[in-house]
């Protein structure tokens, strides 16, 4: 099955209302060539499950959230993302604030088809308080205590940057970490993978090394796009690292006169190719140190 | 031998590690880290450690630019093994919580309001699935009725020694809270009844700073000592682990 289509294409397959989830972490190989395409389309309403970094402080900033489901949302170097802040502290986003694991549970009952997985976490916290429909459960066995019943986040549609997929949906990452992708991938009913490269299956066959870089079976994966540098202004390791001083400018443009509206001016009036350029160009981004934590 | 106040500090927050067995090590921001690194390196060879990143490390990756230092890395530990981990107990974490409470309880989330907060944060992160699952130490730069407060910290994070909100079917014990390192002194959560108890002193710090700095009652039982001053061997080690001498303004 061919699943390679062009971006544009593949975000019209989100509609408002929808819930979607964002994979990578922070500042770390995140979907944003697609989050962009995304803020270009009139979608609104959405949920987003993420662990966050600029993909919910634009998607808070452009008004195309309704709720957000996080444990954090984080530049990393910049520990506070400005534009989430700014949703936030208007209170104009319903926010269900839950630990980072409480996440990754959340999002392996939807993959296992489980109504809740039950954990400690919560427990004492006001993450119980704000979220009165987190249930508590008893065990059925010999145990005296309560546990959080951690409800299943399912996915309509999961967003994942990749930096090699094939036509079929073989995705491979060969970053130091692959996150929770695998997961968002499993919980989402349709998954739109963007890759940094597209190959041919056969260059993987007889190299355990590539094979063990892929953590979902193709038939999690719904759309392939080619999207070149599509993790920037985030990181796509071993390829490029995070930009830094985009990273500023954009945190900049939150305390700035025009705000987010002077950013996307600046920056998303075009296409990806236009982005690029607006950014400095693929050379530069190619560049981009390695991040050291 | 000469030593600042923020060398103390960080031999002062090591010790936090020193009974902790063979866990994960894991401290947030620069003097925790340099503090779990110095553990390692000293008083707890057990411990194990990240490069912060996807690795555990068979010695601590030094903070900074590393130059031509290459990890040590003895096995992936990407997030979700970190999990893995944290659910199962072996892992005593020091985390910087911007307030804590006369419960133990911390706060990263928000200041305010929580519908629209004053001061929006990072969100709880890992703080209410750590704090339930293995012991966690705080460290605070500045010591003050900010970050102590007076009444609950405005979004309990991490779980502490708050009887109203204790589950159901565990005991005040079951909750561990290690040490409390700040600017001023060395603390931990064992007065009675859980109460913040003042261990020994920071620098020139007195007793009276701490009681002004801080929004509750600290247990002062007696004379308190002075922290324990660096030793020769632990600021040469400091010097290995932080060749920049990042943590000359980690005090601020």
């Amino acid at each position: 099955m061919n699943k390679l289509t062009s971006i544009e294409s593949a975000i019209t397959s989100i509609e408002s209302g929808m819930t979607l989830g964002i994979g990578g972490w922070g500042s770390r190989r995140k979907p944003m060539a697609l989050v962009r395409e995304l803020l270009r389309s009139d979608v609104r309403d959405l949920t987003v499950v993420s662990y966050g970094g600029a993909d919910v402080g634009m998607l808070c900033a452009a008004g195309k959230v309704r709720k957000l489901i996080f444990a954090f949302a984080s530049l990393d170097f910049i520990p506070l993302e400005p534009y989430f802040r700014q949703a936030r502290q208007s209170g104009s986003i319903e926010v269900m604030e839950i630990d980072e694991g409480m996440m990754m549970l959340g999002l392996e009952a939807a993959a296992r088809r489980l109504p809740f997985i039950p954990t400690a976490i919560g427990l004492g916290t006001d993450v119980l308080t704000r979220n009165p429909d987190l249930k508590l459960v008893q065990s059925p066995y010999d145990d005296s205590r309560d546990w959080v019943a951690m409800p299943a986040l399912e996915l309509d549609v999961g967003l994942i940057h990749v930096d090699r997929a094939d036509a079929r949906g073989v995705c491979q990452i060969n970053a130091p970490d692959r996150y929770m992708d695998d997961l968002y991938a499993r919980a989402a009913r349709t998954t739109i993978v963007s890759a940094e490269e597209i190959i041919e299956v056969e260059s993987m066959h007889n190299d355990p090394h590539a094979s063990r870089a892929v953590y979902w079976e193709r038939s999690e994966t719904t759309q392939v796009v080619h999207a070149p540098l599509g993790a920037h202004p985030s990181s796509c390791q071993p390829l490029y690292g995070h930009d830094a001083a985009h990273f500023k400018a954009y945190a900049a443009s939150a305390k700035a006169d025009g705000g987010w509206q002077g950013y996307r001016d600046q920056y998303l009036t075009g296409d990806e190719k236009a982005y690029i350029d607006a950014v400095g160009g693929e050379d530069a981004i190619r560049e981009l140190p390695l991040p050291v934590y | 031998m000469t030593y600042r106040l923020v060398d103390q500090v960080i031999c002062a927050a090591s010790e936090s590690w020193r009974d902790s067995g063979e866990v994960l090590a894991t401290g947030i921001g620069l003097v925790p880290r340099l503090a779990a690194s110095l553990a390692m390196c000293s008083s707890n060879p057990d411990l194990m450690m990240t490069d912060s990143e996807a690795w555990i490390v068979s010695e601590p990756v030094p903070v900074g630019p590393r130059g031509d230092y290459t990890i040590r890395a003895e096995t992936w530990m990407g997030f979700s093994r970190i999990f893995s981990n944290v659910w199962g107990g072996k892992r005593h974490a020091m985390v910087g919580p911007t307030q804590i409470d006369r419960f133990g309880q911390a706060n990263i989330s928000c200041i305010g309001d929580y519908a629209a907060p004053k001061v929006q944060m990072l969100g709880v992160r890992g703080f209410p699935g750590n704090s339930i699952n293995h012991p966690n130490s705080f460290f605070v730069p500045a010591h003050s009725k900010r970050v102590f407060v007076e009444g609950e910290v405005d979004m309990v994070s991490s779980i502490g020694f708050n009887p109203d909100r204790l589950p159901r079917g565990y005991a005040l014990d079951d909750i561990v809270i290690g040490r409390v390192i700040t600017n001023l002194g060395v603390f931990d959560f064992a007065g009675p009844d859980h109460q913040l108890r003042l261990l020994s002193l920071n620098g020139d710090a007195t007793v009276d700073d701490v009681i002004e700095n801080t929004g509750f009652e600290v247990c002062i039982d007696g004379d308190v000592p002075p922290t324990a001053a660096p030793t020769t061997e632990q600021l040469a080690l400091l010097a290995e682990l932080d060749p920049h001498d990042l943590r000359e303004r980690a005090l601020g």
